[in-house]
């Protein structure tokens, strides 16, 4: 007998090893062998249809491909996905992303699939073609608010994130208030000057949360020159911090991507408690 | 002596940060500065004035995102 956490609830099982936990579970769900085809098992977070022996205090979680499921499922679906802990923290970190161009799209996806649990996004624009050579929106976005199209499409990825949307301007009169709830704050504006007041303004005001900016992540350089850059305890600054978008060097997705995936890693280790460049693999 | 982004420089006793900026050319509009880990704010640049074994950032910021 063991004692596993199926799809996050703890059962006994009789069975020995997986095969037989699949069997067992297809008779109880009464399931047809075609749909048990369908069937995913992730065994401590990994896909496999390796018939392992069953231990205590494993996790193991099956879904059927293309069916709904519900919150409670999605939840422990991510959750075996990730390493457990990390799902843990990230479900209770308040994140905002100020900015939703091609740096505050990508964070927010990447953020939204990691299982932050509360999203606060910022943005007074609406989606323009310009802003599809790097930005996550699509073409039936045209013309829509940022923050409602990322939203919509945060929502489709996963419904249980809760996303807050302020479609306003950012400037040094409300920046104390807008980000009053906030734990960690991605700056992802595309002006420098912009970049620079709201570092003054989070630094001044709220020198215990975390700010995570990015500069310098214009065409197409090295991938290797972008890195995480650790200025204090609480401000982290990703990109190659000198190429700025300028005639000529136009800001481009594969770059843009990349530096928006520093600063994502950058809120998932600050959640876990990590530094820049600690090694906690 | 100052550590300016880990490079140490000599000062004249008495300089403010703005004249420190103006010297070494910094884009004002485009930087945030810390000293000593705390945010210089930029309203205070005229009046703070640099002391000698502070340590200082000057973050400088580029277009694009």
């Amino acid at each position: 007998m063991a004692e596993i956490i199926l799809n996050g609830r703890s059962v006994k099982t009789e069975a020995a090893d997986m095969a037989e936990l699949k069997q067992q579970t297809y008779d109880r769900e009464g399931l047809s062998e075609e749909t048990q085809k369908q069937c995913v098992w992730i065994v401590e977070g990994f896909q496999t249809d390796e018939n392992l022996p069953l231990k205590d205090g494993m996790t193991i979680n099956w879904i059927q491909k293309g069916k709904m499921p519900n919150r409670e499922e999605m939840e422990s679906m991510l959750c075996a996905r990730h390493t457990p802990h990390v799902y843990e923290k990230a479900k209770k970190a308040r994140v905002a992303i100020a900015g939703l161009g091609g740096l505050g799209s990508n964070i927010a996806i990447m953020l939204a699939r990691t299982g932050i649990g509360h999203l606060h996004l910022i943005d007074f624009d609406i989606v323009e073609p310009s802003n599809l050579n790097r930005q996550q929106y699509m073409v039936e976005h045209l013309g829509m608010y940022k923050t409602e199209a990322l939203k919509d499409e945060l929502q489709r990825m996963n419904p249980y994130v809760e996303v807050q949307i302020d479609t306003v301007r950012i400037t040094e009169e409300n920046c104390r208030d807008l980000f009053k709830e906030d734990d960690i704050i991605c700056e992802a504006f595309d002006k420098p000057d912009v970049k620079a007041m709201l570092t003054e303004q989070i630094l001044c005001y709220y020198p215990e949360k975390t700010l995570i900016c990015g500069s310098g992540m214009a065409g197409y350089g090295p991938s290797n020159t972008i890195r995480t850059r650790k200025i204090n305890d609480h401000f982290y600054i990703c990109g190659d911090g000198v190429s700025g978008a300028m005639p000529g060097r136009g800001l481009m997705a594969p770059r843009v991507t990349i530096c928006a995936a520093h600063e994502a890693n950058m809120v998932l280790r600050c959640v876990l408690g990590l530094d820049a460049d600690d090694i906690d693999i | 002596m100052i550590k300016v982004n880990g490079e140490m420089l000599e000062i004249a006793e008495g300089t403010t940060v703005a004249a420190f900026l103006k010297a070494h050319g910094y884009p004002d509009k485009m930087i945030a500065v810390e000293c000593n880990g705390a945010i210089v704010p930029r309203s205070t640049w005229e009046e703070a004035i640099l002391k000698n074994g502070d340590t200082v950032e000057v973050v400088r910021f580029v277009g694009g995102g």
